[in-house]
């Protein structure tokens, strides 16, 4: 069962040669053992990839596990493609975001078009029709020629991939801190609508059913990018490095297209996409999901390139290639589907009875495994915690305070933080507008996405302010759940749940795996207290190169449901004469704010605190003032505080705002105390939000002359500035910084 | 009156499209595949946006030799109405259904924009419904929409009126801010912006929609008149 | 067998941003030498080796390989040895 040139298993175990594939030695030990006998060289490659922890999550299975996974409107929590969440109607959302950070350090623009092209296969491998498209981004500090170049072509990639689908990209979020310099972060979320009849899974069941590879042939590419993507970043030489996957989204178009078509036949028993670990993780899972084997013969896998072994089929990680089972003397119709849209359509086996991964290469058994050796018996790691010294250290600081002499220089400044200024560089290469169903656009709270032929609409959001979760994991958890929720609120919408992509350090750095464990409990005691269950998401630990690991980002996508299009809320202050009213009292809370970072440079001390409990019960009021009709707009307070808000709520309109405030002037303007928001409300309907909301409180009005004019209660001027001016210094910060050539 | 939407590999505007004919304006109108040889049965046919072909080679330049397009030059000789909105106006550039040629966008990058355009010329059966000179909202989505051709041309859409609608704004590289123009018999119309995804208020605007309606009041007036 | 590469390019007198950019870049980089830059694409063709190789080559660059309008072609012929 030995290849020609491979290693004997004999070898395997000697020379160590499982660990060039990213395989501990107690982890052979162990496969060796639940084989019986010694691995070949295909077989060790199987174990490899699928016990890797991005197919495995090894590391993180036990900390993923306090995830709240349930509600009454989920359909699908982890463990498919991606969560699926009931909308009314017999209509579901389906949902997920991954991420694709190592290969875009490489190679930004292909590592974030596959990334895309990823998530969007997830999405309709469960037989939803891809209908938007978000992305978080992370970067170094845009000072460095290679910073600027991995974020132009990251944009590009993500751009020229999506758009060419037809699928728009509706939202995200673009961050930049030092400590993603050498780790750049790309993760992508897609957002696919589903007929409750048409929901698919990735299971292989019946036995003698028919195994059929769909999509373009299978080269050397990205073999072993799973675990590739589980390592941290050396400063090895990059052309030893595995190849990268390229991506062709005019393939992936019409895969999705045949494979939108084939969901509504009942001869498709199951269908999965070849993402990370390719043949091997789609064949290895579908069979023991479903309680069967898999034989295959790789004989027939179209292939792109001569002379591939069987190990590198089963690695491949060739792009836009699906895998499905089809029922028995039913091929023919899938064929004929696959045909008309020019898709290339290979039967490559069959299912089994006896739960085994079978292949066959050129009339010999290449590998016999147990499917659920691979996909089911994988190693758990419970790994040691520490809490850093560094922790101590931030959470015994004295809180710290700013005198703000000049308000207007102040946000003018803060507006310029390139993570606050306009990202309209970046979404105006996405197209936004595709499909025509997009009602709010990229730079709001929420994208919103109507549903045609209903009166629904579905608000979506990422967000992670990972400075927070540097400071304190737990309380950053949970701003980062109660934040992205906030949006939807703010949308009109009601948060149905959640998925999140965990990007941290080395698990096997006892501090990072702290960190990891603190933020997974704050986020899920966020999520068990708003209601949004965790329905599916991604880990990538391993983000460190040398000695520096990321900031923890576990960066969170929500969906809400948004009952009628007339609830549809924007930021935008709407109408003169309108009232302003902030809810929430504003404390001296800068700990890692945008103030801190612009005045020192660097973030300390203990990030804002947030009462779960009185988060939820301004989520509430403030939907339930939006859904009777009371609210003009709204916009939750978030970094920089509430002066940035207010100028973000007059960009892009023709009103101004006269707003007098109480207290001391730093904290009520700049502090980033969380549960805040700023809510106007036409003047006659003030009565009104009293009632519904006691608590706010009535601050200043929207006037007609497009100046913002902040006055202290002592009636001195604070600040009176031009919004058009505010807006230039806003929107001119990103391209001016990316057209700068050090 | 039928309505046809050509339907190819990698296109993504046939849908909305339709939407916009079946739903909004109760049309009779369908998707027609790219390897269809007769277009004969309908009397308005559209060319959709996308990426065709994944917009290799040039953006619409292997669509414009498939057999839809082939019987589509048989219509074009019976007069019958085409529209090319995008990907449309670029495959039916490179098909010769209309003059000159799309370069990509003068700062490279897509633009996703809700730009405003102008009307040039109303006495069209694509623009009789606006207003001369009137300034409409209907948004962009393109990276190669940056229209050149040549002096002799460029003179002879200036004379004929044929450029129909232009950027307010300088917004791609295009000759004369040029964002559509139609043959010089004033029975094909390509052009950049989408129409379709600017024909209900929910979605931002409706200006897009009086562009059906004008081919719809053409081809009524054309129709009573013969009958 | 014959290969036939085809080189396509940027017709003179057509704005070519892609060049224009490509310039202004390798300006900055401080590469003074150079005083132009044009783009294109090469399109390789295996192809039979028939009477007609120059008509037929002619017919695919102008019905489909190339867009007249704005682009210049030429190509090149060359054996293929075949080992």
């Amino acid at each position: 069962m030995t290849g020609l040139h491979e290693p004997t298993p004999e070898q395997i175990k000697e020379e160590k040669i499982y660990k060039e594939m990213g395989m501990k030695e107690e982890e052979y030990d162990y496969a060796v053992k639940l084989l019986g006998r010694l691995p070949n060289y295909t077989e060790t490659g199987l174990f490899s990839v699928m016990w890797s922890e991005h197919c495995s999550y090894k590391s993180s299975k036990a900390l993923l596990r306090k995830f709240p996974t349930e509600g009454k409107q989920v359909l699908q929590g982890p463990g498919e493609g991606a969560g699926i969440v009931d909308i009314g109607d017999e209509q579901a959302a389906v949902f997920k975001i991954e991420s694709h950070n190592s290969p875009s350090a490489v190679e930004p623009y292909e590592g974030a078009a596959t990334g895309v092209g990823g998530i969007m296969r997830d999405v309709f491998s469960m037989g939803a029709r891809p209908i938007a498209l978000l992305n978080s981004l992370r970067f170094g500090e845009l000072t460095t020629p290679r910073v600027r170049y991995l974020f132009e072509e990251a944009v590009a990639g993500i751009a020229g991939y999506g758009n060419r689908v037809g699928v728009p990209t509706v939202g995200g979020e673009v961050k930049f801190d030092p400590s993603y310099e050498k780790n750049p972060l790309v993760n992508a979320m897609c957002v696919g609508l589903l007929d409750h009849k048409d929901m698919k899974k990735g299971q292989a069941s019946g036995v003698g059913n028919t195994v059929i590879y769909i999509g373009p042939p299978t080269g050397r590419d990205g073999i072993h990018g799973a675990t590739f993507s589980s390592e941290s970043l050396s400063d090895e030489d990059p052309s030893e490095r595995p190849s990268i996957q390229a991506g062709d989204p005019f393939m992936e178009k019409i895969v999705m297209e045949a494979c939108l078509e084939i969901v509504q036949s009942d001869a498709l028993i199951g269908i999965q996409d070849m993402g990370a670990a390719g043949l091997t993780s789609s064949s290895a899972e579908m069979a023991s999901k479903a309680g069967y084997g898999i034989e295959m013969n790789l004989d027939l896998v179209p292939q792109r390139e001569e002379g591939m072994t069987p190990y590198e089929m089963m690695l491949s990680e060739s792009q836009e290639r699906m895998l499905l089972v089809v029922k028995k003397g039913r091929e023919k119709e899938i064929k004929d589907i696959c045909e008309r849209w020019g898709v290339m359509y290979s039967e490559i086996g069959h299912v089994t009875e006896d739960k085994n991964l079978r292949l066959l290469h050129k009339g010999k058994v290449v590998a016999e495994v147990p499917v659920d050796a691979l996909a089911e018996d994988v190693p758990e790691y419970d790994l040691p915690t520490k809490e850093p010294a560094f922790y101590r250290e931030q959470q015994a600081k004295e809180p710290v305070h700013y005198k703000v002499e000049n308000v207007k220089e102040t946000l003018v400044e803060l507006l310029q933080q390139p993570t606050i200024a306009s990202k309209e560089w970046v979404y105006s290469q996405y197209d936004y507008l595709a499909q025509a169903n997009t009602v709010v656009s990229p730079g709001s709270d929420a994208g919103i996405i109507r549903i045609r032929g209903t009166n629904k609409a579905l608000a979506m959001t990422t967000d992670c302010n990972a400075r927070y979760l540097y400071l304190d994991p737990e309380v950053g958890g949970k701003i980062t759940v109660a934040e992205a929720t906030r949006n939807i609120i703010c949308s009109g919408g009601k948060p149905l749940g959640l998925t999140d992509c965990l990007n941290f350090g080395s698990p096997e750095n006892p501090e990072i795996y702290w960190q990891l464990d603190r933020a997974i409990e704050g986020m899920s005691e966020a999520c068990r207290t708003l209601n949004t269950p965790v329905i599916g998401g991604n880990v990538s630990l391993y983000n460190e190169k040398g000695d520096s690991a990321i900031y923890p980002t576990p960066i969170v996508g929500v969906v809400g449901l948004i009952e009628d299009v007339a609830h549809i809320t924007t930021q935008s202050f709407k109408n003169e004469g309108d009232l302003v009213y902030v809810l929430g009292e504003a404390q001296p809370e800068f700990g890692g704010s945008e103030l801190q970072k612009l005045r020192e440079g660097d973030i300390s001390g203990r990030p804002p605190a947030l009462d779960l409990k009185v988060e939820k019960e301004r989520q509430t009021a403030v939907l339930q003032a939006i859904q009777s009709g009371v609210i003009a707009s709204a916009h939750d307070i978030s970094e920089g505080g509430f002066l940035v808000a207010v100028a973000k709520c007059l960009f892009d309109t023709n009103v101004g705002a006269e707003i007098t405030i109480a207290g001391e002037a730093a904290t009520e303007l700049f502090s980033e105390t969380q549960s805040r928001y700023v809510l106007t409300v036409p003047a006659e309907k003030k009565e009104a939000l009293k009632e519904m909301i006691p608590s706010a409180k009535e601050i200043g009005r929207v006037t007609g002359d497009g100046r913002l004019t902040i006055r202290a209660a002592s009636g001195e001027t604070l600040m009176d500035a031009e919004v058009k001016e505010l807006e230039s210094a806003w929107k001119g910060a990103i391209p001016c910084l990316v057209k700068l050539k050090a | 009156m039928k309505w046809a939407v050509i339907d190819f590999p990698g296109s993504s505007g046939t849908e909305d499209i339709l939407h916009v004919l079946r739903s909004l304006l109760n049309e009779e109108a369908e998707g027609v595949w790219y390897k269809d040889t007769d277009l004969s049965a309908y009397d308005v046919i559209i060319l959709p946006s996308g990426a065709s072909f994944g917009d290799y080679l040039r953006s619409g330049a292997i669509a414009s030799i498939t057999p839809a397009i082939q019987a589509l030059k048989e219509e074009r000789k019976k007069g019958k109405l085409i529209c090319g909105i995008g990907n449309g106006f670029q495959i039916l550039l490179e098909a010769g259904f209309l003059p000159g040629a799309i370069r990509r966008n003068r700062l490279l990058k897509f633009i996703c924009a809700k730009s405003k355009l102008i009307v040039k010329n109303n006495n069209t059966p694509f623009t009789n419904q606006y207003e001369q000179q009137q300034e409409v909202n209907i948004p962009v989505a393109h990276q190669y929409g940056n229209y050149v051709c040549d002096k002799e041309i460029r003179q002879q859409l200036e004379e004929n009126n044929q450029i129909v609608f232009q950027y307010y704004d300088d917004l791609n590289g295009s000759m004369d801010h040029i964002a559509g123009i139609v043959s010089e018999d004033k029975r094909v119309l390509g052009l950049m912006p989408h129409p379709e995804r600017a024909s209900e208020s929910i979605i931002g605007s409706t200006d897009g929609l009086a562009l059906f309606q004008s081919i719809i009041h053409h081809w009524r007036e054309e129709h009573d008149r013969t009958s | 067998m014959v290969k036939v590469t085809v080189h396509v390019k940027v017709k003179e007198g057509v704005i070519n941003p892609e060049a224009s950019a490509l310039e202004r870049a390798l300006a900055e980089l401080s590469f003074d030498e150079v005083k132009s830059v044009t783009t294109g694409k090469t399109i390789e063709l295996e192809m039979e080796s028939t009477e007609s190789l120059d008509t037929k080559v002619k017919e695919m660059c102008e019905q489909l390989l190339v867009n007249t309008v704005i682009e210049d072609y030429s190509y090149t012929v060359e054996e293929e040895n075949k080992a």
